[in-house]
């Protein structure tokens, strides 16, 4: 009779086991230094452990020895893509702890420019994203007008993407009215390139191959992986914190929450095609505003320097001056956590302050953190290609995720 | 805003007095103190209940204070999109004790906490996966104690010699620069060289 074992019967070539690829850390579509463990099944992934930390740079120890306006510029290197957004949320946190009210010109001027960074980091996200499904045109195209505009970060503060513009209190500098004017040009001709891009990927057979009914995200995975931004209003809840929780001046703005259907990878990259265009239109009604709103761009006080000329006539200025880019400011004692919608999601401060110049701890929360961590719960299941296209639609930056 | 948020501290107070210390609304924002062994039921009594809602974690993070015999501020924010609603939700912790995990209750919680056990080593009993995320494969100590050295105690570089990349204790060639920006006028606690001497005098 038969007896003993029977799994001698499989050679060891017939005996299938899972395989282990590692994705990243230099992978194109990783968006960044991602190292992605990958379990395949033949071609369908079984699980993914995404390991993060290689783009790790101690930010938020590096914040505690440092002084409030000394940090600001750490904000622009989380999110690279949209700087601006990032350094939004620090100084909203100042200002709640410090009780400074930022003039009327200065809020609409970030409005501006949150809005600018909004297209930046969409424009990058879309087409780079059609292009980890097999487009090249399109980001071809994008880079374009992101120069055009980071040439519009350039001639206001003199940096093309760091560009520690937003200070508590206000702006760093104001906008010259011929500035306005060409962002007021960029604006009106915008809309064509969005058709453009739209004409090359909506209806493309292989985009939408590609896109559709991948990575979709219910309602209840939105909850239970805390998404916010994009990730959440593709899957249909008009969840926008420049409308649920207003800050800044967007209160007065009209605009329009573009949200999906279907919560897949298309359905968001629509999403985000829409978005574009209310900002551009956010953009342009800022600078309607900002035309009819002359005025100083900075609150006078203890948390900002003195006017230029004033510093160089009073002495009481002249020492204002020094003590401010010296010593710095001191930010009364308290807790805050300041929220503002940046192009990715919700973008956090929670801020700690111990009544000296510097943070007692600051705290960064990035909207990319909790999706990638959602990475194994919605790429199970999909393909290998797959995985590109949902990394893409969940736009990841390595800068804020790591911190 | 601010009413609208004391009723809900209110309520949460009143329904959960056995979990909450004590509460709070200050600059618009409500905080709850609670024991960190009542922290699965509170969190699952707002994630549960009808007027909290509180059904997405924002963010876990902890806060250092060597000096406090309860070492640790382990600091949890929640948002309710329903309510359009925050929380925050505040317990301390001594060095060694265990902070009940939260993943259960909120997947999400999970890198959450790993981080905090790598950057403050606070333990999460329950926790499915508690390895370091954010520091380097095989890192020693929790960076954000305040007793961590900003300059950290390795530094790595590639050795031309062995081929590969080598750790190194750190060594600076000038000290961290830890500017004292503190202003002798606001109540600093200076000690300014030979006043022990005065000191000595009197004593």
């Amino acid at each position: 009779m038969m007896d003993g074992k029977f799994d001698d019967a499989l050679t060891g070539e017939q005996k299938i086991r899972n395989f282990n690829i590692n994705f990243g850390p230099q992978h194109p579509a990783a968006h960044g230094v991602l190292r992605m463990v990958l379990e395949l099944d033949g071609e369908v992934v079984e699980r993914a452990d995404p390991h993060i930390g290689l783009l790790h740079r101690g930010t938020e120890k590096l914040m505690e020895s440092r002084t409030y306006l000394q940090n600001l510029p750490y904000l622009d290197r989380l999110d690279y893509v949209a700087p601006m957004n990032q350094e939004h949320a620090w100084c909203l946190a100042i200002e709640k702890l410090t009780g400074v009210e930022v003039p009327r010109r200065a809020s609409l001027i970030r409005v501006l420019f949150c809005e600018i960074g909004r297209v930046l980091n969409h424009l990058l996200n879309v087409t780079t994203q059609a292009m980890d499904v097999g487009a090249l045109t399109p980001p071809l195209w994008g880079f374009e007008e992101r120069e055009k505009l980071m040439i519009f970060y350039e001639r206001a503060c003199g940096a093309r993407l760091h560009a520690a513009y937003f200070r508590p209190g206000g702006v760093h500098q104001d906008l010259t009215p011929q500035l306005l004017d060409d962002i007021d040009a960029w604006a009106e001709q915008f809309p064509n390139v969005l058709d453009d891009i739209d004409g090359l990927l909506t209806e493309n057979r292989i985009f939408k191959q590609r896109n559709c009914d991948i990575g979709v995200v219910s309602e209840e995975d939105i909850q239970q992986w805390g998404f916010s931004g994009v990730m959440v209003r593709g899957s249909g809840l008009a969840w926008d914190l420049r409308r649920a929780q207003p800050y800044e001046c967007y209160d007065e703005f009209d605009f329009r929450i573009p949200v999906g259907k279907n919560g897949d990878c298309y359905d968001r990259y629509l999403c985000r095609m829409e978005e574009m265009r209310q900002s551009t239109s956010i953009i342009r009604q800022a600078i309607a505003k900002l035309r009819a709103e002359p005025g100083d761009i900075l609150a006078r006080g203890k948390v900002t320097p003195p006017k230029r000329d004033e510093m160089k006539t009073s002495m009481e200025a002249l020492i204002h001056h020094f003590k401010l880019y010296t010593e710095g400011f001191h930010v009364p004692e308290g807790e805050v956590y300041a929220a503002v919608e940046a192009p990715k999601g919700e973008f956090g401060v929670y801020l700690v302050a111990d009544g000296t110049n510097r943070p007692y701890r600051a705290k960064l929360r990035a909207p990319g953190f909790l999706h990638l961590q959602a990475m194994d719960h919605v790429a199970s299941g999909h393909m290998l290609a797959d995985v590109a296209a949902i990394i893409g639609t969940m736009d990841i930056v390595f800068g804020e995720v790591d911190r | 805003m601010n009413t609208a948020l004391k009723e809900l501290g209110a309520h949460i107070a009143a329904k959960r007095p056995d979990c909450v210390l004590s509460w709070d609304v200050i600059l618009d924002e409500l905080t709850v103190l609670i024991a960190p062994s009542s922290l699965v039921t509170f969190v699952e009594f707002l994630k549960t209940d009808k007027t909290c809602q509180f059904t997405t974690l924002v963010d876990i993070t902890a806060v250092d204070y060597p000096e406090r015999e309860e070492r640790f501020d382990v600091v949890y924010h929640f948002l309710s999109m329903y309510q359009n609603h925050r929380i925050r939700v505040k317990c301390a912790v001594r060095e060694a004790d265990m902070v009940p995990s939260i993943t259960d209750l909120h997947p999400s919680a999970d890198w959450f906490e790993r981080e905090v056990f790598d950057m403050f080593g606070i333990l999460f009993s329950g926790h499915p996966d508690l390895r370091r995320i954010l520091t380097d494969y095989g890192f020693r100590g929790h960076p954000l104690r305040k007793d961590f050295p900003t300059t950290g105690y390795t530094e790595v570089r590639y050795d031309e010699a062995l081929k590969r990349v080598v750790y190194e204790p750190v060594s600076l060639v000038q000290e961290y620069r830890q500017f004292d920006f503190m202003s002798p006028w606001e109540g600093a606690d200076y000690i300014i060289p030979g006043d022990e001497k005065a000191d000595g005098a009197k004593g």
